[in-house]
Order: C-alpha cells, then structure tokens, then sequence
C-alpha cells in the first residue's frame, strides 16, 4: 500500500515534476513546436492584410483557425502557457540552485578521495630525493592556488593532500543566464506597457508638433500616460531619394533616402538632424524611423467663382517599386456638390501597348497625375469615421475615367481642367515651374516621408539583460568546473611518492592536459625548492 | 570603380567560383575513396581475425594465406590530445584522405578568391542576397572546418563537408544567382556585416554537429551490434553493416562529446546573431521583435539547441535522443536558410530572386 498524499503532498509532488529537467526539457521542445504554425498562417500582428486575404481566400478553413488563435499564435492562450509553464518551472529550478551555489561557494573543497587511481588524468610520481610530504603539499597548494583553484589541505601522519576546486563561474554564468532569461521576458512583457508608438506622415515643408491629436495614429501602452508627451516640434525640410543610373541590371534602384529634418526642443533652439533607411533618430526620448516615402502631389480645386474649395499636398500610396502611387482626394464643401477624386500619379509616364500608363522610372523623368472624379455623398457627415487612403464609391456616381464614356483627367505639373458638370477646375499645382519650363521637373512635386515615432523605456533594460545572457553563456557552457588533488605518502624508506588526479564536473575537454600541468609545475618547483640545505640533518 | 571593371571582377569571381566547385567535386571523391578503403580494410582485418580465432593462433596477427593485408593493427593516427582515438581499429591517413584534404584546400583558396572578387566588384560586403549569402556562408562552413581539423581530427567529415557545399553552392550558382547589384537602403548597415557573418559561422559549426550526431548514431548502432555479435555468430553482423568503416572512426561517446563541444560554439553564436538581429530590426523597422517567418525560425532553431543542451543534462536523454535534437536543429537551419528565404513571405525578402 503507498501512503496517500495529501493535498500538501499533490503539490509538492507536481512542483518536484515541474521543476525537474525532464519537464524544462518537454516544455522546451513543445515551445519550438508551437511556434511553427505562427509562420505558415500569417499574423495579425505582422502581416494583417495577410490574414485579410486568408480569409478570402479559405472561406472555410480561415473562422476555425481563427477559433485556435492560429492568427495569433504568440499571444494565443496555448502559446502563453506553454512558455509560462517554463518560465515557472525555470524560476522554481533556478532558486534552489542558486541556494545551494551560494553555499557550495562558502564551503570547502571536499576531502581527498582514498584512492585516486581510477580518476581522470592520475599520475603518479617519485618527489625528488630528500622531499618531505608536507613541504611537498605546501608547494601543490601554492601551484593550485596561483592557476586560480580554491584548496583545502589534509595531513595525517602517513600522508598529505590537497584538495582543489575551480570553476565555479560556471554555475554562476548558467544562473546568470537563466536569470536574465526571466528578466528579458518580463521586460518584454511589461516594458510594452510604459511606451507608445505613433505614425505621422509629413510633407516636405510640413511641421509636426508632438502631441496627441498630432499623430496620425498613435498605440499607447497600458501604462503610458499620454499628457507625458514632450510637444518638441519635427519639421520635414527636405526628402532626398538617390537612384541608381549606371548600372543597367539595377537600374532605378533606390540607394539612399534621407529625410532632413529639424527638431526643435521646447523652448529650445532648432537643430538640423537627418533621418535615414537604418538610421533612425534619437530625440527627446523618442526614436524616429523612416518607415515609408512617396509623392505627395499638390492638388488644388477651385469652384466656378473662383474660390479656392480644396489646396492641399496630398500623400500618395507607392503601389509598385516604379512608384506608381495611389491617392485620394475629398471635397466635401463649396462645390455644388460633394465632390472624390481617386488619383493616379506617374513619376516617369508611360504607356503599354494596351494602351495603359505605368511608371517606368521611379524619380521624377515625366511627371502624369490621372484622376477619376466622382460626385455625390462623401459618406463623411454619418460621424463614422473614414480613411483618407479610400473612398467608398458606394454612394458616389463615377463622372470621368472606368465605364464612363469620359476620359479620365490627365495633368502634368502646372496644368488644370474643367471638372465634368461644370463643377469648377482641378489643378496640379507645380511647386517650381521655372525648373520644370527648362524641362527638368524633378523639383515640381513634394515627396512625403512616414515617420513611426516610439516611445520605449525598456530597451535599455532589454539590451543589459541580453548583455548578462551572452556572458552567462560564454561562462556557463566554457569555463570548466573541475577538481585536482595532490596527494603526498611517505613511503617506509623514507621516499614520498605522489599522485595526482582530477574529476570533471561537467563537460571538460582539457582536464587531463589540466592535471599534467599541475603536477608538471609541481614537479618543477620541487625540484628548485628542494635544495639540499633546506634539510641538513638528512645530509 | 567604373562599370567595365565591376563586371570583369564579377565574371572572375564567377570563373573562381566554378573551379572551386570542381575542385570541390575531386575532394569529395578522394575522401569517398578513403571511407571505401577503410571499410575494405576493415573487412580484411575482420576476415584475418576470424580465422586467427578459428586456428586459435597467437595475438599479433599475420596475413593469412591467400589474402594480403598489409595493414598492421596498431597503426595509430596521430590525434592531437584533445580526442582520444578511441577507434575500434585505428586506422592511419591514407593517401586517398591526405589528397582529399589537399583539394579541400585548395578548393577553399579559389571560393575564398570568389567570394572576395565578388565584394570588390559589387564593392561592399558579398552577402546581400541569396546567391552572395550562399557563397559567404559555405566559404565560412568549410573554413570553420579547416580550423577544426587543426584541433582535433575530423578528417572523416571530409565526404560530408564538401558534399554539403558542393550542392549548396551547385543550388546558389544555378538557382539564385544574381548580376552585382548595390545594396538596397534597407540592409545599409553595419549590423548586415556583423548579423549575417555571424549567422554563417554559427551554421559552420552547426554543420559539423549535425554530422558528428549523424555518424555518432551509426556508430551507436554498430556498437550495439557488436556486443550482440559477442552471442551471435559474428560474420552475419558483420555482413549485415555494410558501413564497415565506422570501425575506424572514434566511439560514439568521443562523438557525441565533440559533436557537444562543436554546437555549444554554435548555440553561443547563433545567440549572438538573433540579439544582433533584434538590434538591426529596431534601427530598420522600429521593433526589435515581431515574429517575422525568418524571426520566427530564427527563435525555433535556439530553442531547439537549447533543448539539445539541456537533453545533454537529462537522465535518459544523453545519448542517441540528444543527437536526434542535433539533426533536427541543423535540419531546422537549413530549412531556415533555403526555404524560408525562398518560399515565405516577410519583411526578411532580400533574397533577390
Ligand atoms: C526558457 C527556458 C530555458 C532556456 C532557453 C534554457 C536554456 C539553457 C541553456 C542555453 C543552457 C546552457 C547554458 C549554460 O549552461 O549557461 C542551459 C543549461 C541548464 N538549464 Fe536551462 N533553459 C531554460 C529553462 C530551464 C529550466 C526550466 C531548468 C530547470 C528545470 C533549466 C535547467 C538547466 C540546467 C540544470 C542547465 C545546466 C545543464 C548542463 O549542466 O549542461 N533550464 N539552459
């Protein structure tokens, strides 16, 4: 009969199971498995118009994955608690080592084996003439000592010993390291919490002041505390892109972008910074990235009187690598009626055999803005919120351009039309007609740049932690832990005879060379240290 | 430096790169032909044994009538003393080994000449796409192994390693090969250098892990055998392993100690390579982490080395399940490397195709 556990009993027995390797080793293996299905299903977090399309394209599959969290694996509640249930059962196994490795850096090396034969690396030797056993230990102490072993001596009447230990930097890199294991995941799971990321787009020429309603989006953590925003102001002053043109195989490659920008502090001067590709900039306690560029052609619509309805730079979305872009424009008021414009802008116009345009070019070469008008309700005074990125076309009646008979508006930079139904004028403002009449138009539209703004307290933490796992590392897995002794016999002639030995613990490639060095410098110090004189009534 | 001059560089490093291949291809036939004459000449010691036990005859052997071994049983490589040769039958270097070796060498010195005729003529560092990476990183598996071969004696990896960047070069050249082009303003950084160089010699060492577990099961399995052969008739076992070599090759446990050694340089690495990943992706994309396919293996192949290491301290797991955990992991890079480059998508498409 076993004795019944109580519930006392239970728990311990579950915490012995959690906490033992066998189980680190299963939860380990079950990590790696679980986070596959994260990179065969796209992400929400990652790629949302994946997941978008997912479930376009698999009706049927897609809302029973999506029930699994297949769409968001690393938040998922399986995923969690697997490495939860690890980072737990990592905690429970390091407390007790690291106990138990501050008393083992307190205590003494153990006491000499009685038989050293068996053990890694022994040798024996014949101490040179006139030796004495004890004088003999005190030098293998002095040679242990100095290659950086702690020792402990025992003598008795027929023999000495000393006995060494080293190493113990590698359990304290393997704590060290498991350690910083659970602050990285702490940090990553709350450092989120303190931060903010936001996106603003800005035009060349356009300003941003940082605060809230400034952003175009703008993620704060749980515990951010948004009047904490530091309103220094961001202006985009100029956004230079350098393509490639002498070789032909990559032809019209991007090779830098750069947004010049001036920040200025509150309260402070303005300084002149510059924000690139892999270079973000570092200002007031917040990063700026270059995430994303374009054209941000300048549109400007006036009503049959006269007045200025609609002037505004608007940002284009790139849709090919020739910059082909995508833009929206939205006038609501002061035209008889409400009016949208879905635009198409070519860097470099030109037109395939279907008689197509496409851009082939992605700088400013021959410069065509399209536009397809609509007119009717905007969808905007419903009080739902709408993207400036698209128009819903649902409501509207398409005037020029698709399947209507009439030919889209096509501009090139200073030139305007008539809206269709005697609307008004649509223009594409040129923003250096002197240049482009001289036939060079690479300054006659704006570009815009994106900037992602963040805000994180914690990489700092994050970075020292990541620090403290690579040296854990290199001492935990590279510095041996292992123990030599020495061992000193008088024999009956009066002759010492000794012997050394070593015991790895853990992996030890070079404990025996290890063990031969010791008794190699051993033999050498006895051999220089033992004069004759040191014992004259032997003489 | 001008157009013309850019090109020609680049159809040398090509013409380097094709040679070296060949060359390749001659050393992965000379140590083939050394691991055949080691199983023939274990035959022949296991033939001339038999019948020394049948005639009961005194130790220290001598060729039988008929046959003519020439091999003595004591011919002891040389191994420098971090390994113990603990081989069945030791087995000296044969010539056929000692060309193999010199090939490699040689074969090394062209691909390196590619390689760096590449990163003159593309005039940055050549590992920027797919056709360049695989190049960089081969050269970088074979000169991990030179090194090692200094240190201990891993020769018998020779039919492995070179099979191994023979077809992964075969695949880049024929596949993935693309015209100098500059770097895209993306992967301007210095942490390309340092991510990407260190990636490749962690993928070295894995490599070499992957191979030593692979022959350290072989080799568990004819051990096995071998004791089984102590009750059973011995020339059925015997006929029934056709990888007689093995005899001469280190125990399993000399094995799966250094296939240990080998990943743990790796795992420290390839640590090192995901941190400094983490690092670019913040300065690029403004997040350190965000479970992108190639992060996402990235993460899958350090926990499975992490699993590897920790099998390694596990009651039951020592052994043959450990080496398993090293053959996934390395399986898992290169899956990492040809697959997931070529047929996933994520923010990591640099691979130029
Ligand atoms: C997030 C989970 C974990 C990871 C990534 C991890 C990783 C590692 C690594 C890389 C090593 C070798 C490094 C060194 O020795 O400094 C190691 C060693 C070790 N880990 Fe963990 N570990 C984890 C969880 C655990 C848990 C839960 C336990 C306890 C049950 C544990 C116990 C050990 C022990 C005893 C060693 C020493 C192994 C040896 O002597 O070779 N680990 N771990």
């Amino acid at each position: 009969m076993q004795p019944k556990l109580g519930l006392t009993g239970w728990l311990r027995w579950f915490w012995r199971q959690l906490t033992s390797m066998r189980t680190a080793l299963f939860l380990l293996l079950m990590l790696a498995i679980a986070s596959i299905p994260g990179s065969l299903v796209p992400q929400r977090t990652s790629d949302p118009n994946g997941v978008t399309q997912y479930f376009t394209d698999n009706p049927d599959l897609a809302p029973i994955l999506d029930k699994l969290q297949a769409f968001d694996v690393y938040t998922s509640a399986w995923f969690s608690s697997i490495y939860l249930l690890l980072f737990i059962s990592l905690i429970g196994c390091v407390i007790p080592r690291t106990k138990h490795h501050f008393q083992a850096l307190r205590a003494k090396p153990p006491t000499t084996p009685a038989r050293l034969g068996r053990l890694s690396g022994f040798t024996t030797q014949d101490a040179p003439a006139h030796t004495d056993a004890r004088d003999a230990i005190t030098h293998a102490r002095t040679v242990l000592k100095s290659s950086g072993y702690r020792v402990a001596r025992f003598d008795s009447d027929t023999e000495s010993s000393v006995s060494a230990e080293r190493g113990y930097l590698r359990e304290t890199g393997n704590l060290v390291f498991h350690a910083a294991l659970v602050g990285i995941l702490v940090t990553v799971g709350f450092g989120g919490g303190y931060g903010f990321s936001g996106q603003r787009v800005l035009v060349e020429g356009q300003t941003f002041v940082n605060t809230l309603l400034a952003y175009d989006s703008f993620n704060p953590g749980r515990f951010f505390d948004d009047s904490t925003l530091d309103p220094y102001t961001l202006s985009l002053d100029d956004f230079s892109v350098s393509y490639e043109q002498r070789n032909l195989q990559a032809y019209g490659q991007p090779i830098d972008f750069t947004a010049d920008v001036t920040v200025t502090p509150k309260g402070e001067a303005a300084e002149p910074s510059a924000v690139k590709v892999n270079g973000p900039l570092r200002t007031n306690g917040t990063s700026i990235y270059l995430l994303g560029n374009g054209y941000a052609p300048t549109i400007q619509v006036t009503a049959p009187d006269g007045t200025v309805v609609f002037s505004d730079s608007v940002p284009f979305l790139p849709q090919d690598a020739n910059l082909t872009s995508l833009g929206i424009v939205k006038v609501p008021d002061g035209l008889a009626e409400q009016l949208g414009m879905i635009g198409f802008f070519y860097p470099t116009q030109d037109k395939a055999a279907s008689g197509a345009n496409f851009s082939s070019y992605p700088d400013l070469e021959y410069p065509l803005l399209t536009l397809n008008v609509y007119t009717g309700d905007l969808g905007l005074n419903a009080g739902v919120p709408t993207s400036v990125y698209a128009l819903d076309t649902d409501t509207l009646t398409q005037q020029t351009g698709g399947k209507t008979d009439v030919a889209s508006i096509e501009l090139k930079p200073g030139e305007s039309a008539a809206l269709p139904g005697d609307l008004g004028t649509v223009s594409f403002v040129d923003n250096n007609p002197t240049a482009s009449a001289a036939g060079d138009f690479t300054q006659s539209v704006p570009r815009f740049a994106s900037f992602d703004i963040h805000h994180d307290p914690t990489q700092i933490w994050l970075i020292s932690f990541s620090l403290l796992v690579l040296f854990g590392l290199f001492t935990g897995l590279l510095v041996p832990r292992r123990r030599v002794w020495v061992k000193a016999t008088t024999r009956i002639d009066g002759t010492v005879h000794l012997e050394y030995a070593g015991l790895a613990r853990g992996d030890d490639p070079a404990l025996e060379a290890a063990v031969t060095t010791v008794a190699d410098r051993h033999l050498k110090l006895l051999k220089t240290h033992q004069p004759v004189v040191a014992h004259p009534e032997s003489i | 430096m001008n157009l013309t001059d850019s090109a020609l560089l680049n159809s040398y490093s090509l013409y380097a790169l094709y040679s070296a291949m060949a060359v390749y291809a001659l050393a992965f036939i000379a140590f083939a032909v050394d691991l055949a004459r080691r199983s023939s000449a274990v035959g022949a010691i296991e033939a001339a044994e038999l019948i020394e036990t049948d005639a009961a005859s005194p130790a220290g052997f001598t060729a039988s009538a008929g046959s003519t071994v020439t091999l003595k049983r004591p011919v002891l490589s040389r191994i420098s003393a971090r390994m113990d040769n603990d081989a069945a039958l030791p087995y000296g270097r044969s010539s056929s080994l000692r060309v193999g070796v010199a090939l490699t060498v040689l074969a090394w010195a062209l691909h390196l000449a590619a390689t760096i005729m590449r990163g003159f003529a593309a005039d940055r560092v050549p590992w920027a796409n797919m056709y360049e990476f695989a190049m960089t990183g081969t050269l970088l598996i074979m000169t991990v192994f030179l090194i090692v071969l200094v240190r201990s004696d891993l020769r018998f990896l020779g039919t492995f390693v070179t099979g191994l960047v023979l077809v992964l070069l075969g695949v880049a050249a024929l596949q993935f090969y693309v015209e100098v082009a500059p770097l895209p303003p993306a992967l301007q950084s210095a942490w390309l250098v340092i991510h990407v160089f260190v990636a490749s010699l962690a993928t070295g060492m894995f490599a070499l892990g992957f191979a030593l577990s692979a022959v350290q099961l072989l080799q568990f399995r004819r051990e096995n055998s071998a004791l089984e052969a102590a009750a059973a008739p011995r020339s059925a076992v015997a006929s029934a392993l056709r990888l007689r070599f093995l005899a001469t090759l280190p125990s399993s446990a000399t094995l799966e100690n250094l296939s240990y050694r080998i990943n743990i340089i790796g795992f420290i690495l390839w640590t090192f390579t995901l941190m400094a990943g983490s690092i670019w992706a913040e300065q690029a994309w403004g997040r350190y982490w965000g479970w992108d396919t190639k992060e996402v293996w990235t993460f899958i192949i350090w926990v499975i080395y992490a699993g590897y290491i920790h099998a390694r301290a596990t009651r039951g797991w020592r052994g043959s399940r450990s080496a398993w955990l090293s053959i996934i992991g390395f399986s898992a890079v290169m899956f990492n490397f040809g697959i997931v480059n070529v047929f996933f998508k994520g923010l990591h498409a640099y691979s130029g195709l």
